[in-house]
């Protein structure tokens, strides 16, 4: 059971990450984005988006410096582990509260917004409830067991993160995850799951981040398309030329 | 110099009826589909009137276009950096309530409703929300100045001279704008997206939506002060205009050209310096930007001009369709045709005879010759409400294009009134607007007469490009497309179709070496069906009249 949880569900999730962004890269591009509502409403979005993806941003940071970097390291820089922990706390927790909230808001504006939860698919409500789930689950392994040390320390940086550095070194250890406590087991099995998702659902926006903006030229000239099949002419109806369809509520 | 050619279009108001056959038939063919609901790629306005969305045009408030900044073009709602701190959420979008929430009708229970006394109703239903609403806006609401009192004052063209605008009903003026995608030569949608996925053509010009990179951010449509560029709430891309490219590849005109019934359209290429367009963009007071817009074409008569284009690799007989085009004669030579708003610095290519018909109505209606030469030049200098709200249109605000246009204009109604009715030509009258006689009745001939090639002076795309036309299909061998036609239900049934080009091949190459039809293949799609398209006429093909068999049973 060890191992299957702690080292074949990661490395299935990660190939089908890996292979899954590869094929809907080269098989749906159309498909490629988050499907904006912000035509629907406005107000809320404003508030709740920068929320939520800044919040998401300083998350993700502090995963990659929690997980990353060996314990080793910055005890070699002369940073106690007391010391790293006040200040991946305050780094941390505010980002934290900033993405819970900021999800709050956009959770509460797509369900109480009609239009906005009409353009909500069974994708979409699955894809939220795991992310909800793992971003709470996160905010209680920070809060109740690192803040508050519920059920005694635990220093996830000997357990869950030289387990996570195993997997991509090729040589898992996956008795260090069955003692970890709980909290932390779900939350890295349940973001694994949303990694297998990732490239199935409006996730995939996350890799569109356009950063080629800041360097090319503010106009692109772009000569008339040549492949064969791809110019005009007869060819099946293409994404996009549905017809408009009347669903009362 | 960098000769570019731009396929551009002129649009003659005072042809303008206002009768939308322009916008519906676009919208009949290219966005009639689920999340283009309230997508008008071409919509017509009514004058003053507050546009679609409403008041598109307070730059202040939407954030379009370019602005000159310390010596230097931006972008007014910010550069990249601003934009991408703020991907997150469009600061300046508008919502569709801006637009209008597009509805359809409850049909279905006039079909279902059980017997009852009074007649079912078929009760409008809102298609985003899918409730029942009360239809309360859309794109042309205040069309013909309907509800002007309350909505054509918000107009925010008529800022700086309201107080000499008297909005009741019967003194006021009005005229029809219709508007497309103006295919800039500095297009701000182009620059504001994030992915690089809006880009120019190379070889026309017309700006494009590459479907595949848009990634949804929406600041394109922020970015456009023309607001032309439209979200598809469905599949979460930006559409817009695209000049129905299709069409203009195999040289015929757009779909809103080709159905207006006013025949008020005019299509051509104009060749322009691409090096010139950032220049003449920054150039510093708003009221210089038409001269400098001007300045960027280029005459494809100079020989120097024609040598760089070939030199850039544009086919001599597009240069000949420069040379001939409607476009250019109306914008460089008789000067009549003004840019839209060129203030907002994205140097549009579709552009506008001004209206003298407002100039005319008051005119006429005060009892004198509307069609006098002197009368018209007087009123054009005395009524400056009309002269003053075209040239906030028009030419950032600049009365002078705006009047010697229209005096043109008046001079030609007077000019040709004297040739109509058999009197002499007085040749002072062309001479008082600068122009020969000669001219002159050319540019009425455009005008006024203009037969269907010389309003549509189209250069298909190129036979060494074809290859990307997929009917010519020179890349695809016959072989690839197979046995297209599934004989089951009669053609064009079944599989993949197969290109007309291609069936007519095989089928004649067929026909033409079998002795009689039953020597046919079994694949022929003669055998057994007629298709008097490619019948030869010899003997009687299989399925032209029913079988003995089937007649005796």
């Amino acid at each position: 059971m060890t191992t299957f949880l702690w080292v074949i569900v990661p490395y299935v999730c990660l190939a089908v990450f890996v292979v899954g962004h590869v094929w809907r890269y080269r098989y749906d591009k159309f498909g490629w984005t988050t499907r904006s509502s912000q035509l629907y409403e406005s107000r809320l979005l404003r508030i709740g988006s920068p929320l939520f993806h800044l919040g998401m941003l300083g998350v993700v940071m502090g995963h990659v410096i929690g997980l990353v970097i060996p314990q080793v390291w910055t005890n070699a820089l002369g940073l106690s582990p007391h010391a790293y922990h006040v200040i991946a706390l305050a780094g941390g927790i505010p980002a934290g509260i900033a993405a819970v909230v900021g999800l709050a808001i956009l959770v509460y504006r797509r369900r109480t917004t009609g239009p906005v939860f009409r353009a909500t698919t069974v994708n979409d409500k699955v894809m939220y409830a795991v992310l909800g789930t793992v971003v709470v689950l996160g905010m209680w392994n920070t809060v109740a067991g690192s803040l508050l040390q519920f059920g005694g320390e635990y220093n996830y940086r000997e357990g869950v993160s030289v387990w996570f550095r195993s997997i991509f070194t090729l040589q898992p250890e996956p008795a260090l995850m069955a003692e970890a406590p709980l909290g932390f087991r779900l939350h890295a099995l349940l973001a694994f799951l949303l990694f297998a998702m990732w490239p199935f659902t409006r996730l995939v926006h996350v890799f569109s981040a356009p950063l080629g903006y800041l360097t090319r030229p503010y106009l692109v000239y772009r000569s008339k398309d040549a492949r064969p099949g791809r110019g005009t002419g007869n060819r099946a109806p293409q994404r996009g030329w549905d017809k408009p369809e009347l669903t009362r509520k | 110099m960098r000769v570019m050619a731009q396929m551009a279009m002129v649009m003659n108001l005072d042809k303008c009826i206002g009768c939308h056959t322009c916008s519906v038939t676009c919208k009949q063919a290219w966005t009639n589909r689920a999340g283009t609901e309230y997508v008008w790629f071409n919509n017509v306005e009514t004058r003053p009137g507050l546009g679609y969305p409403r008041g598109y045009e307070n730059q202040d408030e939407w954030q379009g276009g370019w602005v000159m900044k310390g010596g230097r073009l931006r972008l007014r709602a910010g550069g990249r950096l601003k934009k991408l701190a703020t991907i997150f959420s469009n600061p300046k979008m508008p919502s569709i309530q801006d637009y209008y929430e597009p509805w359809t009708y409850d049909y279905e229970t006039l079909l279902n409703a059980p017997a009852q006394k009074t007649f079912p109703v078929a009760r409008p239903h809102s298609l985003i929300s899918g409730k029942p609403i009360n239809v309360s806006w859309s794109a042309n609401w205040d069309d013909d100045l309907g509800g002007s009192r309350e909505h054509a004052v918000k107009d925010p063209m008529l800022k700086g001279i309201e107080d000499k605008v008297r909005m009741e009903f019967e003194k006021t003026f009005m005229f029809y704008l219709p508007r497309i995608c103006e295919h800039c030569l500095n297009p701000s949608c182009a620059a504001s997206c994030p992915s690089g996925a809006i880009y120019k053509r190379e070889e026309d010009g017309i700006v494009l939506v590459d479907q595949d990179r848009c990634r949804g951010w929406r600041m394109c449509i922020t970015g456009c002060p023309y607001k032309k560029v439209y979200f598809n709430h469905k599949t979460g891309k930006a559409e817009k205009c695209t000049f129905c490219y299709p069409r203009i590849e195999v040289g015929i005109p757009t779909v809103c050209s080709e159905t207006c019934v006013g025949r008020l359209r005019y299509i051509g290429l104009v060749l322009y310096d691409a090096d010139k367009v950032l220049e003449a963009a920054t150039t510093e007071d708003d009221h210089d930007l038409y001269e400098a817009q001007l300045g960027v074409f280029l005459d494809p008569e100079d020989p120097e001009v024609r040598r760089e284009a070939e030199r850039a690799g544009i086919p001599a007989d597009w240069v000949e369709a420069a040379r001939r085009s409607p476009v250019k004669k109306l914008i460089l030579d008789y000067r009549v045709a003004l840019p839209l708003h060129p203030e907002y610095r994205t140097m549009p290519m579709v552009w506008y005879i001004p209206p003298l018909s407002p100039v005319v109505d008051v005119v006429k209606d005060t009892g004198h010759d509307a069609e006098d030469v002197d009368n018209l030049f007087g009123a054009i200098d005395t009524l400056r409400i009309p002269v003053e709200y075209l040239a906030n249109l028009f030419t950032a605000g600049d009365v002078a294009p705006v009047d010697g246009v229209l005096r043109k204009l008046a001079a030609m109604r007077s000019y040709m009134r004297d040739i109509n009715l058999g009197r002499d030509p007085r040749d002072e009258i062309p001479a008082a607007v600068g122009m020969e006689g000669e001219a002159m009745y050319e540019m009425f001939r455009l005008l006024a007469l203009a037969k269907y090639s010389e309003r549509y002076v189209i250069p298909p795309a190129h036979a060494e490009q074809a290859h990307a036309l997929e009917e010519l299909a020179t890349e695809c061998s016959v072989s690839a497309y197979g046995g297209g036609q599934q004989d089951v239900f009669g053609e064009g049934s079944g599989a993949a179709p197969t290109p007309v080009a291609v069936e007519n091949f095989r089928v004649l190459q067929q026909t033409q070496s079998a002795d009689s039809l039953e020597q046919l293949p079994g694949d022929n799609p003669l055998r057994g069906r007629v298709n008097l398209l490619t019948w030869d006429g010899r003997g009687m093909p299989d399925g032209l009249f029913p079988s003995d068999r089937e007649a005796g049973r």
